[in-house]
């Protein structure tokens, strides 16, 4: 079956995406006392050590430290758990696979979407960061969904990538979590661009986890809206990357059956 | 009557690469010294009939006769080599216990994820609820987490599930071994009844009597290839023959 007949399938098949994002959800929350509270307060925590550590043991010259950190670290974070946990999407579904037909990349994605809800609901911690550093308010700031829809493409993207591959290649398993730490390490997350070399930084500019980085923070910290640029290449970077993600999947996904 | 399933002269052939190649070193390794080998193996070859709507139609066979592979294509799950297998109409495989069911839900929140994976929406899949559990007789225990059913439980949900949906073609895959006599009899009368609305069974088994009982034609496979296809109860009593003399040898 070609690549447009998955396509329409997978349209087809949204309801199984939507079941199975609930699930992921519920049992996520299920078991545990504060629930939905805890995407709240994981990324309050988590910014706060951070927080400590670099104010005490490095000093960066920027200026509201908190909500620089927290607007990286929740992008970050979203892009390294979706993939992780798309990773697995097929390999834990193969005996499913096997009996009965749905488009294959319901799996992955529908992982992607369930981190992204959780992402969203975080979000509620970058405005309780906002205010309290009392910064201040801008319309650009309504633009913040742009910058998560490209993230949401280019995670859902890398995702496709991750999981397929990992079915052939058991290895992607152990190789992706140094992947994603360098990865973290090439995107200005807790330091700014300018501390590192020029040679460095130029093609860290074209980190697309920086670009997007980056727009999130001129909106929501600096109240600037980004040149179009910026937001050109975003754009054409999450498309691309997500159309690479399909393409490679739907290349793969032919053999998963003998590997399952 | 129409076909919905048409098998036509498909052949499946694994490629299977002579020593795994699992890690990527490996596979960089061999590629390099263009040593992917590869063998094949036949699963099936050159296999032909169709099921016309409303048939009951068995797969019957020994292990490794191709059964599986050839539920596996029809399924749609797997492409054949050669060949081609059609199929008109939504199939409702029974989902073998461990696969559709996530073990921390519960059995309500199974049935529509059960539903999706089928591909029936959750306003379809609330309307039939009711029977679903009816059948199932697991009314104290659809709020209860799936992973405290015992077998016998989930084989009840999900056998409950697979018939219910209004799917054309039932596909049910030796399951029937779990769950107890009077719950087996029970399913048989489901199938029964399913079959005298004319909606279409497709059954593999290698117990002949089950096989006699409801189905009308028999599909009788063995290494990949189709020795018989005609009434069941024909083919059942060739099927043993065969089976005893083989024994006897």
């Amino acid at each position: 079956m070609g690549f447009l007949h998955e396509v329409r399938m997978t349209f087809k098949y949204v309801h199984l995406i939507v079941e199975l994002v609930k699930r992921d959800l519920k049992l996520k929350y299920r078991r545990s006392f504060l629930g939905y509270f805890w995407s709240l307060l994981n990324p309050l925590m988590m910014m706060t050590v951070m927080m400590i550590i670099f104010s005490y043991m490095f000093r960066f010259e920027i200026e509201n430290y908190p909500l620089y950190l927290i607007c990286g670290q929740t992008i970050f974070n979203f892009f390294n758990e979706s993939t992780t946990r798309a990773m697995y999407a097929v390999l834990e579904n193969s005996t499913l696979l096997k009996k009965v037909y749905v488009p294959k990349c319901v799996f992955p994605l529908s992982r992607v979407l369930s981190c992204f809800v959780s992402m969203a609901l975080s979000l509620l911690a970058v405005v309780i960061v906002m205010l309290v550093t009392r910064v201040q308010l801008h319309w650009s700031m309504l633009l913040f969904f742009i910058p998560l829809i490209y993230l949401l493409l280019f995670a859902s993207g890398v995702g496709m990538i991750t999981s397929s591959l990992a079915v052939k290649f058991q290895d992607v398993l152990h190789l992706y979590n140094i992947v994603t730490m360098v990865w973290m390490y090439a995107t200005p997350i807790f330091y700014p661009i300018e501390a590192v070399p020029e040679n460095v930084a130029r093609f860290i500019r074209l980190n697309p986890l920086y670009i997007i980085v980056n727009i999130f923070r001129e909106l929501m910290l600096y109240g600037r809206i980004p040149p179009l640029g910026s937001w050109l290449l975003g754009a054409a970077m999450s498309v691309a990357m997500f159309l690479i993600g399909a393409l490679v999947f739907d290349r793969l996904r032919k053999d998963f059956i003998y590997y399952i | 009557m129409e076909n919905l399933i048409e098998v036509i002269g498909a052949g499946m052939r694994f490629i299977m690469e002579q020593e795994r190649t699992d890690t990527l070193k490996e596979y960089l390794v061999k590629l390099v010294r263009r040593n992917l080998k590869y063998t094949g193996f036949t699963a099936l070859k050159d296999v032909s009939f169709s099921v016309r709507r409303g048939d009951s139609v068995a797969l019957i066979g020994q292990n490794g006769s191709g059964k599986s592979t050839m539920l596996k294509l029809i399924a749609g799950v797997m492409e054949p080599t050669s060949g081609s297998v059609r199929v008109r109409g939504s199939i409702a495989p029974l989902i073998e216990l461990s696969a559709g069911f996530d073990v921390d839900l519960t059995g309500r929140e199974n049935v529509f994820l059960n539903g999706a994976l089928l591909g029936y929406k959750r306003p379809y899949m609330e309307r039939i609820y009711d029977e679903i559990v009816d059948f199932a007789e697991l009314h104290e225990f659809i709020d209860v987490p799936v992973r405290s059913y015992s077998s016998g439980m989930i084989a009840r949900l999900g056998f409950s599930i697979a018939t219910h949906v209004q799917s054309d073609i039932l596909v049910v895959d030796e399951v029937l071994a779990v769950g107890d006599y009077n719950f087996q009899q029970k399913c048989y009368r489901r199938m029964e009844e399913m079959l005298d609305t004319g909606r279409t069974l497709l059954f593999v088994s290698h117990d002949a009597e089950q096989v006699k009982r409801l189905c009308r034609r028999a599909v009788w496979l063995d290494h990949g290839m189709l020795m018989r296809d005609g009434p069941s109860d024909q083919v059942c009593d060739a099927y043993l023959d065969w089976m005893q003399k083989r024994e006897a040898q």
